[in-house]
């Protein structure tokens, strides 16, 4: 399947490359999807359909295809192609907690540790039902921040005195409960200000081509 | 009975001092013993803390099973004390039943 994009035209071909092969002089080249360094690169298209997806993904290939001006057999392939190599996680709901009726409190753990015990408190922590994230921080003491989640301040105090503080390796824990929410979004594709120009950058290559 | 209030407990039954909810200051006691000297040691809102919440009593009658340095402690919420007044009384109050769980002359 090609598609005229531009004034190229899209080859999905093996291993995860696509060509593109220009409408006025026939050349073709490699332009989108390779992997780098075990790393998948991704082109315009890719972060477009990711960006449509990421507004809503419920929408159908041939809705995105509309939008991109692709086929929607395009835009099923590269989804494909990105679901294969875990660019797409999953599919699922944002459900606000509140309106669902979860009376809970959030709270955010910086927990310091024994950096010996660290990776074995993180995966502990992983563990607890409690635990919504976990992540480690470069800092000057080695930490783990971790979301939790608790019916009140009671329960929340009971979980760390009692599953958290007698962990192996930890030394010390500070909790900041969330109050009030003022924003709440997954990474976006035109968040990152860096991929935002190359995606830029790479458009206008294909305009200037066009010259 | 005295033994085993002196014992000392797993990492999972020892008291954790906090100076709030979810701040833990990395301080902890796993027996009766520890815990007189750990007083001596927290930062004094860790005290005032788990004094007016009843953890220390809870603790010490639950885990410890020393029902009647529970009650001593008790009586000490009465009192309103904060600051190093507080673990000043604190201090005396374990540290005298400790003295008299490990005397010759107490009963076992």
């Amino acid at each position: 399947m090609t598609r005229k994009q531009r004034n190229f035209y899209i080859f999905p071909t093996k291993n995860n490359k696509f060509k593109h092969k220009s409408f006025d002089t026939g050349r073709e080249a490699e332009i989108t999807v390779k992997l780098k360094n075990n790393t998948v690169v991704l082109d315009v298209t890719d972060y477009k359909i990711l960006e449509a997806l990421q507004e809503d993904a419920k929408q159908t290939y041939t809705a995105i295809g509309k939008l991109l001006g692709i086929a929607h057999s395009t835009v099923y392939d590269r989804i494909r192609r990105m679901e294969q190599n875990g660019i797409i996680k999953k599919y699922a709901a944002l459900i606000d907690a509140e309106k669902a009726g979860a009376k809970k409190i959030t709270a955010m753990m910086t927990i310091y540790t024994d950096p010996k015990e660290s990776e074995k408190v993180a995966e502990k922590l992983c563990k607890a039902p409690e635990i919504l994230e976990v992540y480690t921080s470069l800092s000057e003491e080695l930490q783990i921040i971790a979301k939790v989640i608790a019916e009140n301040q009671e329960s929340l105090h009971s979980f760390i005195a009692n599953v958290v503080a007698p962990l192996p390796g930890v030394l010390r824990v500070r909790t900041s409960i969330l109050t009030k929410k003022f924003k709440e979004t997954q990474f976006l594709i035109t968040n990152n200000p860096k991929e935002l120009k190359f995606i830029r950058g790479a458009y206008n290559k294909i305009g200037e081509n066009k010259k | 009975m005295i033994s085993k209030i002196l014992r000392t407990l797993p990492r999972e039954k020892a008291f954790y001092f906090f100076t709030s909810i979810g701040n833990y200051t990395g301080e902890s006691a796993a027996s009766l013993k520890e815990f007189m000297e750990k007083i001596n040691e927290v930062n004094v809102k860790s005290l005032e803390f788990h004094l007016y919440r009843g953890d220390f009593e809870k603790w010490i009658a639950e885990t410890l099973e020393d029902r009647e340095l529970a009650e001593e402690i008790k009586r000490l919420q009465k009192v309103s004390l904060t600051g190093d007044v507080l673990r000043n009384q604190l201090r005396v109050t374990v540290l005298r039943h400790y003295k008299q769980l490990t005397s010759p002359f107490s009963l076992s």
